[in-house]
């Protein structure tokens, strides 16, 4: 099971299109499946003999399942090395045993459509930028014969359509890697294709926010909080809590974000077909770093309707799945603006990069102690400095201004939260 | 010579007339009159009022009588004054013409032509304006013709007489005055292929009938802005030569598509269908389309002009697909 | 006892023997789902398409209507081909193509049922033009009901038929019913030969329960058009025993007056009347009725077993072949 979308961790074999003894060549369309989001074409990377389908129509399964398994062209191979073989009838033969009759044949041995734990770093990923990118018909036929990589190619026609002129260019003058790293080349120069392996989690991300800086004219605004009171708050009212229980600022600084975020629409909700469309609800994306590297932003549902307690409970649990691996898909799909706060690595503001389709990206940075002064008297107060990127095709900085200044209203009245 | 798209028509019946004796003209004022469009003047004097035949105001009752006729042995050529006129044979059309010869396993064929004048440009309003043709190529057992040069005028009527099914000929009205040379020895024409009026690189229109010379005074306006755009004209509406367009996007990977009729539903959406259907792989831009809009025409001349596909309306579609832009 | 008029009487009874045995057995395998698609009966109205089509000659040509096995089969199309049609078989008269409402048979000059009601006057309109055009003196005989008279291609080909003086003879089948709707609520003037003769053309009503009268009327008419007098209009009085089509409820009909009719049934009569002229033993009757039964059955034997056409047929017969 191909990966087919950056937030996709399951899919469900809706039809396939070949059978065993079928003849495929590398990158026909071999199955259906429904991602939930949509149907889409899975193609192989592999030519040769459809030998057995190990995942029927209908099944939902795991991405990185091998869903059929394909011999090398020619016959079927012979049964001879068999005890090279695993003794238990194992139906996924990801590897190729050497010395197999295919291999001799010249063909590529048996090989798994679709994309092995183990093979994380192979080509299905190919397929999810293909997909979601914008190409013309014949601009995908020719970057396939060019041997181009779409993704790479920036876009020129109609509705940011790469067409069959921009592989073209594309593929009599490839951009080279920088050499100088220090001197950043235009966002809208891909970035070179070697720097990351294609199908990893970092190329989703690299594709998501190169995309991100692409198509949406980021705007920033920042403003510093005094946390005083929501801190003295948070302590009184952790006193009174079981250690597991207690609250973090982070939880009033969610709730708060929601709330403003609710009481400003034109930031929650996502830009698709050159349309602002607002979310019903907030569904709080939570920005969490993962162990070994990557990042995920999956959803807190609903959270302007939560009371405090339960959106540190749920955060609490959002997170820990999260580095379990174990987020579930409308958590990975449904934010309506997120949230960032890098304040645990020291950083003291952040401007963040927006997840597209969303047109908000709030972020907060380390609470510090600093001067602040208050009716003319300066005291040391609790601070915090919050920012905001937001899509200007959207919004203007009006908006976001009153956006940050609700949020650190709310800040203000933390019992109210 | 120097002749007009009227008098190629006139022609074609003359000669149809002197080749087959079982050949007549039949409809509304096409005698003493001379015909609507005068497409059919003198012809009475010359061939008598057995063939040359005036008919009541009985759409249905005429055209029906032709398809009897046709049954029977004769090739009547059935003129209908215009395409909406055509409403009220609508029955005769599709319930006997186009399906006697599949009701009756094979046995009864309508070696039928009828002519009709369609389309705008003249000010006519909305009951003597419209482009239904498209209408008639939905339906199987019909061949369907639109004649957009003098050659054709000229050429396609005895090849339709000698089609063993009926034939719907539509004479765009704005054609009738279209003056220029057509050769001495001008005669039948093949009615099975679209033509490429005016070859190119860049892009491919597709049309058909009155549109024809907006499309090619399009295509000049293009290659001054070095656009090449290929000209195609359909001239069969049923059965599509789909090959020669489709050939043509394999080419220039980009397709306008330019019909006057209504934009729902039109053979317009046929091309481009077809066009994705077999060529998807192909295309470099969405297939755009130049239609008229969804108005019942309009009589005021500015507002006629807005509702139908005009060349700077095609120009813009053609900058669309080639440059992206738009 | 005459006896050509006895052959000539029993004919008759022949042809409208088998045309209500046709239409009993067509009750039996519709009912048994052997036969599908509307299926509309002329049990009741035998007499008018024997009447008529005994004047015609085969160089005649005939439009009808979707009720129209009595006029295949009075025709002389044969039983089994028109069973073989209702059974949707390649050997029907119409390659299963047409079904119990399109019986064509062009080698008889038989140019469909036409279905839609008025549909058939302007093909009929049509062939006879042809013929006038050629100096044919065929005449083409047109059926159709008392609904058709309210459509507009019934006053449109009145006007040209009689303003070209075309050889038709349009017999109008006057049963009392547009399906349900019945004359008196449909038509303002029901006297239907009054408003055919509107068109000049002449024009008599008779009745059409009476093979011998509708025989006679059909003569007088045939010999006025073959002498170039221009079209003529019948207008038939019969009725339908049975419903509309396969099936309906008969709402609209009173069942006093379906027993009336009844009590008028065509073939009874004549049977009744050649009985009495001694044209007719019990045991001719019982041998006519045991041939018919005879040829009913292998008809129907004959069409069950015909082929079907093949699917990848499918879309033939909407455009000439190369022959």
């Amino acid at each position: 099971m191909p990966s087919l979308g950056a937030d996709m961790d399951e899919g469900t074999v809706i039809e396939w299109l070949v059978k065993p003894g079928d003849t495929v060549h590398k990158g026909d369309p071999v199955a259906v499946v429904d991602t939930d989001k949509a149907a889409i074409e899975v193609e192989t990377f592999a030519g040769g003999t459809i030998d057995q389908i190990l995942v029927p129509v209908g099944e939902r399964v795991q991405v990185g399942t091998p869903l059929a398994t394909i011999n090398g062209t020619g016959p079927t191979p012979q049964p001879a090395p068999a005890p090279q073989r695993p003794a238990t009838p194992a139906p996924v033969p990801a590897r190729p045993a050497q010395g197999l009759p295919s291999e001799i044949q010249g063909g590529p041995p048996e090989f798994p459509v679709g994309n092995p734990p183990a093979q994380r770093a192979a080509p299905p990923a190919t397929v999810t930028s293909v997909d979601r990118l914008k190409a013309s018909p014949y601009a995908r036929k020719l970057a396939h014969s060019l041997d181009v990589d779409l993704t790479a190619v920036p876009a020129t026609g109609q509705r940011g359509m790469v067409t069959a002129e921009d592989v073209r260019r594309f593929a009599a003058n490839p951009p080279r890697p920088s050499t100088q790293p220090s001197t950043k080349e235009p966002t809208t120069t891909p970035a070179p294709r070697h720097v990351v392996q294609q199908g990893s989690p970092r190329a989703a991300i690299a594709r998501l926010m190169t995309r991100s800086t692409q198509e949406i004219p980021h705007y920033y605004l920042s403003t510093t909080v005094d946390l005083g009171t929501a801190i003295a708050w948070l302590s009184r009212t952790n006193r009174e809590l079981p250690v597991a229980e207690r609250l973090v600022p982070a939880a009033l600084l969610l709730k708060a974000t929601a709330l403003a975020a609710q009481r400003h629409p034109e930031l929650n909700g996502y830009w698709t077909e050159d349309a602002f469309r607002p979310a019903d609800q907030v569904h709080l994306g939570v920005a969490i770093s993962l162990r070994g590297g990557g990042l995920v932003a999956p959803a807190l549902h609903d959270v302007a309707s939560l009371p405090v307690h339960d959106v540190m409970a749920r955060l609490r649990d959002l997170v820990e799945r999260a580095r379990a691996g174990r987020l579930r898909r409308a958590e990975m799909t449904e934010a309506t603006i997120t949230i960032t706060n890098l304040g645990d690595q020291g950083v003291e503001s952040v401007h963040g990069i927006i997840y597209p389709p969303q047109v908000a990206l709030v972020g907060a940075g380390r609470i510090v102690e600093r001067p602040w002064a208050v009716d003319g008297l300066l005291g040391v107060r609790p601070c915090l400095t919050l920012t905001l990127a937001a899509d200007h095709r959207a919004t203007d900085g009006f908006t976001g201004g009153r956006f940050l200044a609700t949020v650190d209203r709310l800040l203000q009245t933390p019992e109210e939260l | 010579m120097t002749t007009t798209y009227r008098e190629a028509l006139r022609e074609a019946i003359r000669d149809a007339l002197r080749r087959d004796e079982r050949v007549f003209l039949m409809g509304e004022d096409v005698g003493a009159y001379g015909g609507c469009f005068g497409v059919s003047l003198g012809l009475l004097e010359e061939f008598g009022p057995d063939r040359i035949r005036d008919t009541p105001l009985s759409e249905s009752a005429f055209v029906g009588a032709g398809i009897g006729a046709a049954t029977a042995g004769l090739r009547p050529i059935v003129e209908i004054m215009t395409v909406n006129f055509s409403l009220l044979a609508l029955d005769q059309i599709l319930n006997n013409a186009a399906t006697l010869r599949h009701m009756s396993g094979g046995q009864v064929g309508v070696p039928l032509v009828i002519r009709m004048t369609t389309g705008a440009g003249r000010q006519l309003a909305a009951q003597h304006s419209h482009s239904l043709e498209g209408w008639f190529a939905h339906i199987p057992g019909l061949r369907i013709l639109a004649p957009a040069t003098l050659e054709d005028a000229r050429g396609m009527l005895w090849p339709a007489l000698l089609d063993p099914d009926p034939v719907l000929i539509f004479e765009h009205g704005s054609l009738y005055n279209l003056a220029g040379e057509l050769a001495d020895d001008a005669g039948p024409v093949d009615i099975d292929h679209a033509a490429i009026r005016r070859p190119g690189a860049d892009v491919t229109v597709v049309t058909y009938g009155g549109c024809l010379g907006k499309c090619l005074d399009a295509a000049e306006q293009l290659a001054a802005e070095d656009i090449s755009a290929e000209v195609i004209d359909l001239r069969t509406l049923r059965p599509l030569d789909d090959a020669t367009f489709v050939e043509s996007v394999r080419r220039t990977h980009r397709a306008v598509v330019v019909d006057e009729g209504w934009r729902s539903g039109s053979l317009s959406a046929e091309v481009s269908a077809r066009i994705t259907e077999q060529a998807f792989e192909e295309l470099d831009a969405p297939v755009e389309r130049v239609c008229s809009a969804e108005v019942p025409m309009p009589y005021a001349k500015h507002l006629e002009d807005a509702a139908l596909p005009q060349p700077d309306g095609i120009v813009a579609a053609v900058r669309k697909v080639v440059s992206g832009g738009g | 006892m005459n006896t050509a008029i006895a052959k000539h009487h029993t004919a008759l009874l022949r042809q409208m023997l088998r045309i209500r045995k046709f239409e009993e057995i067509c009750v039996e395998l519709y009912s048994a789902t052997r036969i599908r698609g509307f299926l509309h009966l002329y049990i009741g109205e035998e007499a008018v398409a024997v009447g008529v089509m005994n004047t015609l000659d085969a160089s005649d040509a005939l439009v009808t209507t979707y009720r129209e096995h009595g006029h295949a089969l009075a025709r002389g199309v044969p039983m089994e081909a028109v069973m073989a049609e209702m059974f949707g078989r390649t050997t029907g008269c119409s390659r299963g193509r047409g079904g119990s409402m399109h019986l064509f048979d062009v080698k008889r000059r038989l140019y469909g049922g036409n279905a839609i009601v008025g549909g058939g006057l302007p093909l009929a309109t049509g062939i006879a033009l042809a013929d006038r055009l050629r100096n044919e003196s065929h005449v083409t005989a047109c059926f159709f009901g008392d609904g058709a008279v309210a459509e507009g291609e019934f006053h449109e080909c009145m006007n040209l038929a009689a303003l070209w003086k075309l050889p038709v003879l349009f017999c109008c089948e006057n049963n009392l019913y547009a399906m349900g709707t019945s004359l008196v609520r449909a038509q303002a003037q029901t006297d239907l030969a009054l408003r055919a003769s509107s068109y000049g053309m002449p024009a008599w009503a008779v009745d059409g329960m009476d093979v011998l009268a509708v025989e006679q009327a059909a003569q007088r008419a045939v010999e006025t058009i073959r002498a170039g007098g221009g079209p003529c209009f019948l207008e038939l009085r019969t009725y339908r025993f049975r419903a509309h089509s396969m099936y309906d409820s008969d709402r609209y009909r009173d069942k006093a007056e379906i027993a009336r009719w009844k009590e008028r049934d065509p073939i009874e009569a004549l049977t009744v009347r050649m009985r009495d002229a001694g044209e007719l033993t019990d045991d001719a009757l019982k041998a006519l009725h045991r041939e018919v039964d005879d040829e009913l059955q292998r008809a129907v034997a004959g069409a069950e077993a015909g082929p079907l056409e093949a699917v990848e047929d499918l879309t033939r017969f909407v455009y000439a072949e190369e022959s």
